[in-house]
C-alpha cells in the first residue's frame, strides 16, 4: 500500500510540469497582456518597457517558465497586475470555492445516494419513473439556465433568499449555488447507484443475507449499498476536482468570489501569474483526488489490493 | 410507506435549508443608517492615483480625492475647488493658489508641497504609473520620464514651490487648456502617508475627498463613511457608500430588484428593454463623454492609396446608425455626427451635424462612393473587435449587415473577433490589423482637444490607426497656443473638419452612462464620465 502511494506520488512529477507547462505556454500565445493595461491607449513605451521587466515579461518564455516554477516551489506564485500577490487572492478564493464545493458534494450524496437507492429498489414503480423523468431533465437543462431561474425566483419573485453571495460566502448562502452547481452531477449520482442497487440487489450475497434473516435495513446498508457505492465513488471523487475549477458560471451568476471568479478575471486581464498559479493548484487537487478514490477502492472492495 | 416518509424529508429538509438561507440574507441593504450601496468590480491597477486609468478605480478617487479643479457634475465645466486661482499670461507659466483650509483625512494640511510632490511621483519613471503622460506638458518631464535610457532627475523642473499655498507651473509648449485638464484624478493632491507607508495606505487609501475609507477588502467590497470634516463645498448629503464587486452586471440587476442593492451604474444590455418597467421610473440614461469609433489602418497602403477616403467615406454612409442604435442599443446611443461628445456643450466644441452628409445613411451614395474609390480593398473588410467585454459582437454583426445591404454584397463586411481586450490592444497598439477595428475613447477631461489631440496628432498615444496629416497638426498646435477659449475651439473644429475630409475614423455613436435604484434613493444624477454623483445622493 505504501509502495503503492510513492508511485502514483512519483508519477504525479511528469503530469504536473507538463500540464504547468501546457498552460504556461497557452496563456502565454494570447499575446502581450501589458497592452491591455493601459485602456484604449497606448503604454507610454518607457513604462511598458519597465512593466514588462517587472513581470518578468521580456524574457523568453522558457526562462519564464523556468524562474516561475522556481518561485513556485519557494512558495512564491507571482503579482495579479493589480498589485496583490497571487497568494493572497488564493488564500481569499479557495477557501470560498471550497466551502462551495463541500455544499455541492453533500447535496450530490445525500440527495443522490438517497434517490438512487430509492429508486433502485423499486425498479419500474412510479417512483422510480418519476425519478429517472426529473433526472432526464436535470442533465438536459443547462447550469446557468437553472442557476439563473431559481435566483429569479427564489431571490427576487419570493424574496425567500438574496441573489447573490456575500463576499464572506458563509455556509448558508451557498445552499442554494451548491445546489445548482451540484444538479447535474447529482442526477448522474442518481442514475448510477440505481443501475448499480438493482444490479447487485440480484446478486448471491445479497440473497445470502436475505436468507441469513438479516434485517432489510442492514442488507440494504451493509451489504447492497457499500458494493453498489464503488463507481458511485469514483464519480464523486472525479467531480470533486471538476467542482473546484469548474464553477465558473455559478460563480458568475451568484456572484461568488471563489477560483472560478479569479481564474475567469485573470483570463480577461491575460494575467498568467494568476491563471498559472490557480490552474497549477487545481492540478495538484485533482491528481490528489484520483489518488484518494484509488485508494478508496481498495476500502470498498477488500477484493482490490494495491502492492 | 417508505417512499412518503423520504419524500417529506427530504422536502422538509429543503424547507429548512431555504429558510436558515433567508434569515442569512436580506435587509442589510440599508447597514447602519443613510448609507447606500453601489455596484462595482475590481480596479484593474492598484489604487494609486496617476496609476487609475479605468472608471472603476476613478469611481473611487472621485470620492476620496479633490483636486485643484473639479468638473461639474451637469456642465462639465471645470470650477476651482482646492485651488484659489490659477493665473497665466503666456499659457506656458502658470501660478497657482491654494485655498487655505483644506486638510487630508489624517489630519495633514493640503499644501503646494502636497501636489508638487504628488506629480513628481506620478511623472517619475521608477513608479510605473500608467497615466504618466498626463504631467508630460510640464518642463523637465522629459528627464524623469525619458523615452529610452534610465531616469535623468528626481523632480520635474516646471514644478516650483513658492509658499505654503503657491506654486509655479511652467510648461514646455503652449497650452491654454492646462487649468481645465486639472480635474483629472491623476492631478490630486498625496498625503506624507502614500510615501511613507505605501503598502498601508493602499490598503486603506486617504485623501481630502467628502468620503473616507473605512474598510477595504481587496476584490470584494469597500466602504466608504462621510467625512464630517470635509472642508469643501460639496459634502456628502448621505452616511455612506459601500461598493460591492460584482463579476456580472447581470446579477447587480437581480440584487437591486431583490432590494439587496442600491444603485447600478451599469445596466447590462440584455435588460435594457425591461428597465423602466422593472424599475418603475427609477433609471437615468444621459450622455457620456464616450464615442464609439472604426479606425482605420493609415500604415497599410491598400487604405491610404488615391480613392481611400472615399471608401472609407463610402462605408461611413453604408452604416445605418439610426437603426442600429434604436434597436440593438434601445437608444442608450446617440448617432454620431462629429468627432466629440454632446457632453462637451456647443461653447466646448460640440458642433452637431459637423460630420454633414458623410455621416448619413444612404445606401446608393455609398455604393458610387466606394465604386469610384476603387472598391473595397481585397474586396472585402474585416472589422475587428475584443469579444470578450462589451456587446462589441452585436454591434459589429449590426454594421456590417448595413454595409452588406447597402452594398448588396453578402460577403463585403464580416466582424472579426479577438479573444481579450488585452490581445486585441497588443494587435492595434502595435499596427498588426489590416482592416478597420473598434475604437472607443472615453475623454479624460470634457475638453475638445482631449477628443482629437491623443487619437489623430501625429504618433499620438492613442492615435492606432497612425493616421497623420501635417494640416491637423498645425490646428492643434495653433488652437492649444490660443489664449482665448472660443477662438480655440474653432480651430479645434477647424482641425476636426481635417478629419472629416479625409474621413481618418467613422463616427459610430456617442454613448450613454446608465444607473438603475431602489426606492430608498434620491438625487441620482451621472456625472460626464458616467460615473454616479455619489456625495448627492439622498437615502430614504
Amino acid at each position: 500500500m505504501g509502495r503503492y502511494v510513492v508511485r502514483r506520488l512519483v508519477q504525479m512529477v511528469p503530469v504536473f510540469i507538463g500540464s504547468t507547462l501546457l498552460i504556461f505556454l497557452m496563456v502565454n500565445v494570447m499575446g502581450d497582456p501589458v497592452a491591455g493595461l493601459c485602456g484604449d491607449r497606448q503604454c507610454d513605451p518607457a513604462t511598458a518597457a519597465r512593466l514588462r521587466q517587472e513581470f518578468g515579461l521580456d524574457q523568453p518564455v522558457w526562462r519564464q517558465y523556468l524562474t516561475y516554477m522556481g518561485n513556485v516551489f519557494t512558495g512564491d506564485f507571482g503579482t495579479a497586475f493589480n498589485g496583490q500577490e497571487v497568494t493572497e487572492l488564493m488564500s481569499t478564493a479557495f477557501p470560498v470555492t471550497l466551502r462551495l464545493t463541500i455544499v455541492a458534494i453533500c447535496f450530490e450524496i445525500l440527495i443522490g445516494v438517497t434517490l438512487g437507492v430509492l429508486t433502485g429498489l423499486r425498479r419500474g414503480r412510479p417512483v422510480d419513473t418519476g425519478v429517472l423523468l426529473l433526472t432526464l431533465v436535470v442533465v438536459s437543462v443547462p447550469t446557468f439556465v437553472t442557476g439563473l431561474l431559481l435566483q429569479l425566483w427564489l431571490g427576487v419573485q419570493w424574496g425567500w433568499i438574496r441573489p447573490s453571495v456575500s463576499p464572506a460566502a458563509p455556509f448558508g448562502e451557498l445552499l442554494l449555488p451548491g445546489l445548482v452547481l451540484a444538479s447535474v452531477s447529482l442526477a448522474y449520482v442518481t442514475r448510477l447507484t440505481r443501475t448499480s442497487i438493482a444490479e447487485n440487489r440480484r446478486s448471491d450475497y445479497v440473497r445470502t443475507a436475505v436468507a441469513k434473516g438479516l434485517p432489510r435495513r442492514r442488507v440494504v446498508t451493509r451489504h447492497l449499498l457499500r458494493n453498489s457505492l464503488i463507481p458511485v465513488v469514483t464519480f464523486v471523487g472525479a467531480d470533486i476536482g471538476f467542482l473546484m475549477g469548474g464553477a465558473i458560471v455559478t460563480e458568475r451568476i451568484f456572484n461568488i468570489h471563489g477560483v472560478g471568479y479569479q481564474l475567469y478575471q485573470g483570463i480577461v486581464r491575460q494575467n498568467t501569474q494568476t491563471v498559472v498559479g490557480f490552474v497549477t493548484v487545481l492540478v495538484l487537487v485533482f491528481l490528489l483526488c484520483n489518488l484518494v478514490v484509488d485508494l478508496l477502492y481498495a476500502v470498498l472492495d477488500p477484493r482490490i489490493r494495491y502492492a | 410507506m417508505r417512499a412518503a416518509s423520504y419524500a417529506r424529508w427530504a422536502a422538509g429538509a429543503m424547507a429548512v435549508a431555504l429558510a436558515t438561507t433567508a434569515c442569512g440574507g436580506g435587509a442589510d441593504a440599508g447597514e447602519g443608517g443613510a448609507v447606500l450601496s453601489s455596484s462595482w468590480t475590481d480596479p484593474q491597477n492598484p489604487l494609486e492615483p496617476a496609476n487609475t486609468n479605468e472608471v472603476q478605480g476613478g469611481k473611487v478617487l472621485s470620492m476620496i480625492f479633490r483636486g485643484l479643479k473639479q468638473y461639474d457634475p451637469k456642465t462639465g465645466e471645470a470650477k476651482n475647488m482646492v485651488a484659489e486661482r490659477i493665473e497665466t499670461s503666456d499659457s506656458q507659466h502658470y501660478t497657482i493658489t491654494l485655498k487655505d483650509g483644506w486638510t487630508f483625512s489624517d489630519g495633514e494640511k493640503v499644501t503646494a508641497k502636497s501636489f508638487v510632490d504628488a506629480w513628481n511621483y506620478g511623472a517619475s519613471l521608477e513608479n510605473n504609473q500608467k497615466n504618466a503622460y498626463f504631467f508630460s506638458y510640464i518642463e523637465g518631464y522629459d528627464q524623469v520620464h525619458p523615452e529610452q535610457g534610465g531616469q535623468r532627475a528626481k523632480t520635474m523642473s516646471g514644478l516650483k514651490v513658492v509658499d505654503e499655498r503657491t506654486f509655479t507651473v511652467t510648461l514646455s509648449q503652449k497650452f491654454s487648456g492646462f487649468p481645465d485638464t486639472l480635474g483629472y484624478n491623476a492631478f490630486v493632491p498625496l498625503p506624507r502617508a502614500f510615501y511613507q507607508d505605501h503598502a498601508g495606505w493602499l490598503a486603506r487609501p486617504v485623501g481630502n475627498g467628502p468620503y473616507t475609507v473605512q474598510a477595504y477588502t481587496r476584490g470584494s467590497e469597500m466602504r466608504l463613511v462621510r467625512w464630517d470634516a470635509y472642508a469643501g463645498p460639496d459634502a456628502a448629503r448621505n452616511d455612506g457608500v459601500t461598493l460591492k464587486v460584482y463579476t456580472d452586471n447581470n446579477t447587480a440587476y437581480t440584487d437591486l430588484m431583490a432590494g439587496n442593492l442600491d444603485l447600478v451604474d451599469d445596466v447590462p444590455a440584455q435588460q435594457l428593454k425591461n428597465v423602466r418597467a422593472d424599475l418603475d421610473g427609477r433609471y437615468l440614461n444621459t450622455p457620456a463623454g464616450i464615442i464609439q469609433t472604426l479606425s482605420f489602418p493609415h500604415y497599410d497602403k491598400r487604405w491610404t492609396g488615391p480613392g481611400a477616403d472615399k471608401v472609407r467615406k463610402g462605408l461611413s454612409r453604408a452604416i445605418d446608425r439610426e437603426q442600429i442604435t434604436r434597436t440593438i442599443f434601445q437608444g442608450t446611443r446617440t448617432p454620431a455626427t462629429d468627432w466629440t461628445s454632446p457632453v462637451l456643450g456647443a461653447e466646448g466644441g460640440y458642433k452637431a451635424g459637423l460630420c454633414g452628409q458623410w455621416c448619413e445613411y444612404d445606401a446608393a451614395a455609398a455604393r458610387k462612393l466606394i465604386e469610384e474609390g476603387g472598391g473595397l480593398p481585397g474586396g472585402q473588410v474585416k472589422i475587428t473587435y475584443n469579444a470578450d467585454t462589451g456587446s462589441h459582437k452585436l454591434w459589429v454583426d449590426a454594421v456590417c449587415n448595413s454595409i452588406n445591404n447597402a452594398l448588396d454584397d453578402d460577403k463585403a463586411c464580416v466582424g472579426n473577433p479577438i479573444g481579450t481586450f488585452a490581445d486585441f490592444r497588443g494587435k492595434s497598439t502595435t499596427q498588426k490589423l489590416a482592416g478597420p477595428f473598434r475604437a472607443g475613447w472615453q475623454m479624460d477631461y470634457p475638453l475638445t482637444q482631449n477628443f482629437l489631440q491623443p487619437l489623430y496628432y501625429t504618433n499620438a498615444s492613442s492615435n492606432d490607426g497612425k493616421w497623420s496629416s501635417k494640416e491637423f497638426d498645425r490646428l492643434v498646435d495653433r488652437a492649444n497656443a490660443e489664449t482665448d477659449p472660443a477662438q480655440a475651439v474653432k480651430l479645434f473644429q477647424q482641425a476636426e473638419e481635417v478629419v472629416r475630409d479625409e474621413m481618418a475614423a467613422i463616427p459610430l455613436w456617442y454613448q450613454n452612462g446608465s444607473a438603475g435604484w431602489s426606492e430608498r434613493l434620491s438625487d441620482v444624477t451621472l456625472n460626464p464620465f458616467s460615473v454616479p454623483v455619489y456625495e448627492q445622493i439622498k437615502v430614504g
